[in-house]
C-alpha cells in the first residue's frame, strides 16, 4: 500500500483534538470533596468544631470566672458545680471552657510558628542547595539534638512562664521536622521540568519558590501542620504539668498540673481536663488523617 | 506583528545561534576523602551554529550530553565555560533582567508532558505565565493571546480552564508548545519533545511543529534519539557521543554518506528490517553501551568500542574537521575507512 | 500440534468509581506455538499490557477477568489455584518488564536474584543455583559474568539490567515468555542488541514469546504473528510480514504511515511533507460503545460503518483477519 494515499485519506477529515470538554476541577476542590468522603476526617472535624464552639460560646451558657473561688475545695460534681471544684474551690467547668481557649490557641499558634519557621528554612535549603543547604541543615541539626522538652523548659524559665513565651518555645523546638519535610519536597520538585519551564519563561527565584514549588509541596506540609497542632497541645499540657504553665491564665494543662497531687481525693479536677486534651488531640489527629487521604492522591482509591 | 520584524537578520547574519566550545562539567564527588574530585564530562567542547528558520537536530544515546547541551543553551544548567551567542549577544554572562529579556526569545519544550506542566495550576494560567512574567501586553490582551495560542495548537478555548490531569499526553504536549510559543520566541528547543508519545500522536505533534515553523519562521533545536524522526524533521544534524560531536552534516549528506563509525552503528540499528539491515548490523553495530562520562580517558571518546580504532585513536583526541560541504567529522581514520554501502539489497525469500 | 498458549475470547473489565464494570479488553483470542512469537501492538490504553497481566493472573486491584479462557500447555490458568499460579510464574511462564531498574530488587546482587528463581522453582542447592546463575549471565552475553554476578542492579547500565531480567526470565526455560515493551527504555543500539539476543535465545530454548510493543515497524523482525489491538479490541491479526506489507485495517495502515522510518542512501526530499496522522485519540475507558471503536477517527468510515456494531474478525486471507466492514474495498 502507498503511505501517501493513506496520508491523503487521513488529511481529509480533521477531528479536533478535544471533542468533549470536561469540567475543570481544581486540586483544592477535589481534595475537599475527598475529605468529605473520609469518615475519620469528618468525625474529627465535627469533634474539633464542637470543642472550639464550646470555648467560644461557653461563657454565655456558663458565666463563671475560672479563677474565682466559687465554693468549697474538692466539691464533687453536683447541681452547683456540674464538674465539681478544684483544690482552691474554683469551678472545673469554667476552667475547661476558658482553659480550652488558651490551650487551643496555644496549639494553633505554636503549630503556625512551627510551620512558618520550618517551611521557610526547608524551602530555602531545598531550593538553593549548596552552601545555603549545608548551613541551614547544620542549624536545624543543632535544634534536633537538644531534648525538646528540656530546651522548652529552659526557654520558659529564662523568659518567664507567660502563655506567649510558652507558645514561642513550643514553636522553637518543634520546627525541625517541618523543615526536613519541606526541604525533601523542594529537592524533589526542584528538578522537575515544569519548574524549568517557569524559569525559561522568565521566573525569578522568589516567584518559583512561592508560586510554583510551594503549592506543589503543600500537601504533606498541610498534613504535618494539622498534626503539629496536636503535638503542641500535648506539649503545652506537659509544660504546665511540670509546673511551667502560666499561673494567671487557665489552661487544661495547668488544671492537671495544679490538681495532680489530689487525684485520689478529687478525680474530677484532673480527669475532665485530661479528657478534654485527649478529645482535642484525637480530633486533630482524625482531621490530619482525613487531610492526608484528601491530599495524597496515591492513597486515593480509583 | 513584532515577531516578524525581529526575525529579519539585523546585520545580515544568517546564524541565529552560535555555540562556541561549550563545556558542562558536573562534580561527581571523589573516591576517597583525600582524592581529587572527579568530574562528569557531560558536554565537553561542543560548537555549532544554527541558521535562522531551520531545524538543527542533535541525536545521540543517553549520556551523550544532548539534553545537557540544550539546557546549558537555555541557561537552565550552568555551563562550565564556552560562549552561546544568540541574536548577536553572548548570553552566558547574563544575569537578572538582561537574562530574562533574552529568555523571551528562547523557549523549550520538554520530553515528558506529565512533569512539564504544574499539576496545580490551570492550563491557561500556565500558558499565560511567560506573558505575565515578561509583562507582555495588558490583561485582556494576554487572555486573547492564550485563546489564540490554544487554537494554534489545536485545542478549544475551554481548555484554558482545565487542569493538566484532565488532558491526554498528546494534548499536554500541545499545551507545552503553546506555553513555549507565548512570548513569541525565535528559537525553541525541543528536548525529546515527541519521544514519550504514542506513534500516532507523535506524528500529530511533528506536523504541528512544522506548521508553526512555516507560519512563524521559527528556528528549532530538535533533540531526539530516533534517527527516523531526526532525518525527516531536521535540516542539519549533529551526532553526539559522550559529550562531543562525532559528526555533523546536512540531513541528506548524513544519511547518504556518513563518515563516522558511531553514526554507522546508530544507522545500522535504525534501518527498517530487511537484508540491508541485517548486513549493516553485522558490520557496524557496536557491542555494549557507552562507557561512563566520568573522567573519560584521553583520545577519541568512541575508541573503546570502535571496530576501526588503532593506537592513535586511544591517545589523541580527533578534531571535528570539514570533509565536505558543511559536513564535519571527528575521526582520525575518516579517509581510510570509507563509507558504508547503502544500496538496497535484493530480497531473498519472504521477509520476517 | 497443540499451541503453548491459547487465549480464547478473553475479556477484562475494570470497576470504576461508581462501582460499574467498564470493559478494558473485549473478546481477545490468539494462539502461539512453541518457539514462535506473537506481537501485541497498539497505542497506550489499547489493553496490551492488561492482556499480559491477565495471562500472568497479576491484574491490579479493581480489574477482573469477565470471560474467556487462558490455556497454557493444556492447563486452564483461570481455574488454577493461587498456589499453582505461584508455581507456574517464573517457571512455566515468565515476564520481562519495560523498566529493568524497578523490576530488579536493589538490595540483592543480580547473581543472587537469578539464583533465587532456580532455588525456588528447581530446588537446586544454593551453590548450584549460584553457579547456574553465572552460566545464565554468560548466555545473555554479559562480559565478565563471574564478577558481574556479584554486582548490584544500580551498578549496571540499562541494557545490562535488561539482559539480567531476560536471564532471570529464562532461567527455568519457561514455555512462555511475556516481554512487555522490553526495549522501550533503552537506547537504539542497545535495543537492536536486545532484540538479537531474544531471537537467539528463542532459537535455543524454543520458548514461545508474547511481545508487547507500540512500534509496529520494529516488530516485523522478531515476530511471526501480529495482533493489532485498538481500544481493547483486536482489529487485525495475521502473519507479521503479511501485515507489515499489506495492512488492511485503516488503523494499522495509519500506524504504519505515521512513523518516519529512516531511509538511507537516498537524498531526503527538500520540502517537508506532513506525516500521515491519525486524528484524535483512543476513546477512553467507559466511552466505548458497541459500534466500531475506530469509527470516530477513521477516514474511511461510511454510513454502513456508522449503522453497524463492531465488525467481527473476518478472514481476508489464510491466517489474516480484519475487523472492518470495508476491509474488502480498502484492500482494492
Amino acid at each position: 500500500m502507498s503511505t501517501m494515499e493513506s496520508r491523503l485519506a487521513m488529511a481529509q477529515k480533521p477531528v479536533p483534538a478535544v471533542t468533549k470538554v470536561p469540567k475543570a476541577v481544581s486540586p483544592a476542590r477535589a481534595a475537599l470533596r475527598q475529605f468529605m468522603k473520609s469518615p475519620s476526617g469528618v468525625a474529627g472535624a465535627v469533634l474539633l468544631l464542637v470543642l472550639i464552639a464550646g470555648t467560644i460560646f461557653g461563657p454565655w451558657l456558663h458565666p463563671v470566672d475560672p479563677l474565682d473561688i466559687v465554693g468549697m475545695p474538692f466539691a464533687p460534681p453536683d447541681a452547683d458545680a456540674l464538674f465539681g471544684t478544684d483544690y482552691l474551690g474554683r469551678d472545673v467547668l469554667a476552667g475547661l471552657i476558658y482553659g480550652g481557649r488558651a490551650t487551643l490557641t496555644v496549639g494553633a499558634v505554636a503549630a503556625l510558628i512551627t510551620i512558618v519557621i520550618g517551611v521557610t528554612v526547608g524551602a530555602l535549603a531545598g531550593f538553593f542547595g549548596g552552601w545555603v543547604d549545608a548551613l541551614l541543615v547544620k542549624i536545624s541539626e543543632f535544634f534536633q539534638v537538644l531534648p525538646p522538652l528540656l530546651f522548652a523548659m529552659v526557654l520558659v524559665t529564662l523568659f518567664g512562664p507567660k502563655l506567649s513565651t510558652i507558645t514561642v518555645a513550643i514553636g522553637a523546638v518543634s520546627w525541625t521536622s517541618a523543615a526536613r519535610l519541606t526541604r525533601a519536597e523542594f529537592m524533589r520538585l526542584r528538578d522537575l521540568d515544569f519548574i524549568k519551564a517557569s524559569r525559561a519563561a522568565g521566573a525569578g527565584n522568589l516567584h518559583l519558590i512561592l508560586r510554583v514549588v510551594l503549592p506543589n509541596a503543600l500537601p504533606p506540609i498541610i498534613v504535618s501542620a494539622t498534626l503539629a497542632i496536636g503535638t503542641a497541645i500535648l506539649f503545652e499540657g506537659g509544660l504546665s504539668f511540670l509546673g511551667l504553665g502560666d499561673p494567671n491564665t487557665m489552661s487544661w494543662g495547668l488544671m492537671i498540673g495544679q490538681n495532680r497531687n489530689y487525684v485520689l481525693d478529687a478525680w474530677w479536677a484532673v480527669t475532665f481536663p485530661g479528657a478534654a486534651i485527649f478529645l482535642a488531640v484525637l480530633a486533630v489527629s482524625l482531621v490530619g488523617d482525613g487531610v492526608n487521604d484528601a491530599v495524597n492522591p496515591r492513597l486515593r482509591r480509583r | 506583528m513584532m515577531i516578524h520584524e525581529d526575525l529579519r537578520p539585523a546585520d545580515g547574519d544568517p546564524y541565529l545561534l552560535d555555540v562556541n566550545d561549550l563545556v558542562v562539567h558536573f562534580r561527581a564527588g571523589r573516591k576517597r576523602l583525600w582524592d581529587k574530585p572527579s568530574f562528569v564530562h557531560a558536554v565537553d567542547g561542543v560548537s555549532f551554529r544554527v541558521k535562522r528558520g531551520t531545524t538543527f537536530g542533535i541525536v545521540g544515546e543517553s549520556g551523550s550530553g544532548k539534553s545537557t547541551t540544550a539546557q546549558a543553551i537555555m541557561r537552565l544548567v550552568q555551563a562550565t565555560s564556552g560562549q552561546v551567542v544568540f541574536r548577536g549577544e553572548d548570553i552566558m554572562p547574563l544575569t537578572g533582567e538582561p537574562l530574562r529579556k533574552a529568555r523571551k526569545h528562547l523557549q523549550i519544550v520538554f520530553q515528558d508532558p506529565f512533569s512539564a506542566l504544574d499539576p496545580r495550576r490551570r492550563a491557561g494560567d500556565q500558558i499565560r505565565e511567560p506573558l505575565d512574567l515578561l509583562e507582555i501586553g495588558n490583561r485582556s490582551e494576554r487572555d486573547a493571546r492564550v485563546r489564540k495560542l490554544l487554537a494554534e495548537v489545536g485545542l478549544p478555548p475551554e481548555a484554558a480552564d482545565l487542569f493538566p490531569h484532565q488532558f491526554s499526553g498528546g494534548q499536554r504536549q500541545r499545551l507545552c508548545i503553546a506555553r513555549a510559543l507565548a512570548p513569541e520566541p525565535e528559537l525553541i528547543v525541543c528536548d525529546e519533545a515527541v519521544s514519550a508519545l504514542d506513534v500516532a500522536i507523535q506524528a500529530q505533534i511533528l506536523n504541528l511543529l512544522k506548521k508553526l515553523q512555516r507560519e512563524r519562521g521559527l528556528t528549532y533545536i530538535f533533540i531526539s534519539h530516533d534517527l527516523g524522526v531526526i532525518q525527516q524533521f531536521c535540516d542539519e544534524i549533529a551526532v553526539m557521543y559522550l559529550g562531543k560531536i562525532a559528526e555533523q552534516a546536512p540531513a541528506s549528506a548524513l544519511f547518504t554518506a556518513p563518515r563516522h563509525p558511531y553514526t554507522w552503528s546508530l544507522v545500522s540499528a535504525a534501518v527498517p528490517p530487511g537484508p540491508l539491515r541485517d548486513e549493516l548490523k553485522a558490520k557496524y553495530l557496536v557491542k555494549g553501551e557507552p562507557p561512563s562520562p566520568v573522567d573519560p580517558p584521553p583520545g577519541c571518546r568512541f575508541a573503546q568500542r570502535c571496530p576501526f580504532a588503532e593506537a592513535r585513536c586511544r591517545e589523541e583526541l580527533p578534531f571535528l574537521d570539514a570533509t565536505g560541504h558543511e559536513h564535519y567529522v571527528a575521526c582520525h581514520r575518516k579517509d581510510e575507512i570509507g563509507v558504508p554501502d547503502f544500496t538496497p539489497r535484493p530480497v531473498s525469500g519472504p521477509i520476517g | 500440534m497443540t499451541p503453548v498458549l491459547s487465549v480464547e475470547n478473553l475479556s477484562v473489565s475494570m470497576t470504576n468509581r461508581d462501582g460499574d464494570l467498564v470493559p478494558v479488553l473485549e473478546n481477545l483470542s490468539f494462539n502461539i506455538d512453541k518457539g514462535r512469537t506473537i506481537a501485541l501492538v497498539g497505542e497506550s490504553g489499547c489493553g496490551k499490557s492488561m492482556t499480559a497481566l491477565a495471562i500472568m493472573r497479576l491484574l491490579p486491584e479493581g480489574f477482573v477477568i469477565t470471560g474467556g479462557r487462558i490455556v497454557l500447555d493444556g492447563e486452564d490458568l483461570l481455574a488454577a489455584r493461587p498456589k499453582r499460579m505461584r508455581a507456574l510464574r517464573g517457571d512455566a511462564m515468565s515476564m520481562v518488564f519495560q523498566e529493568p531498574m524497578t523490576a530488579l530488587n536493589p538490595l540483592y546482587t543480580v547473581g543472587d536474584q537469578i539464583a533465587e528463581v532456580l532455588y525456588y522453582h528447581r530446588r537446586l542447592s544454593r551453590k548450584d543455583a549460584a553457579e547456574q546463575a553465572v552460566q545464565f549471565l554468560k548466555a545473555v552475553q554479559i562480559p565478565a559474568a563471574e564478577q558481574r554476578a556479584k554486582a548490584y542492579p544500580h551498578q549496571m547500565s540499562g541494557g545490562m539490567r535488561q539482559r539480567v531480567m531476560i536471564a532471570m526470565a529464562l532461567a527455568c526455560r519457561p514455555k512462555l515468555l511475556i516481554a512487555d515493551e522490553p526495549t522501550t527504555a533503552l537506547d537504539v543500539t542497545v535495543q537492536a542488541q536486545i532484540f538479537d539476543l531474544l531471537a537467539q535465545l528463542q532459537d535455543e530454548t524454543e520458548t514461545a514469546i508474547v511481545l508487547i510493543t507500540h512500534d509496529l515497524g520494529a516488530v516485523a523482525e522478531l515476530a511471526d504473528e501480529i495482533a493489532v489491538l485498538y481500544a481493547g479490541r483486536c482489529i487485525e491479526t495475521g502473519p507479521a510480514h503479511e501485515i507489515a506489507a499489506r495492512p488492511r485495517h485503516p488503523y494499522t495502515r495509519g500506524l504504519l504511515g505515521c512513523v518516519p522510518h529512516l531511509a538511507v542512501g537516498v537524498a531526503k526530499p527538500e520540502v517537508w511533507t506532513d506525516l500521515g496522522e491519525i486524528p484524535g485519540m483512543v476513546p477512553g475507558l467507559g466511552n466505548r460503545g458497541p459500534d466500531c471503536a475506530f469509527l470516530a477517527r477513521c477516514a474511511n468510515a461510511s454510513e454502513l460503518c456508522r449503522s453497524k456494531p463492531q465488525p467481527p474478525l473476518g478472514h481476508v486471507e489464510a491466517g489474516h483477519a480484519v475487523s472492518c466492514w470495508r476491509a474488502e474495498e480498502i484492500a482494492a
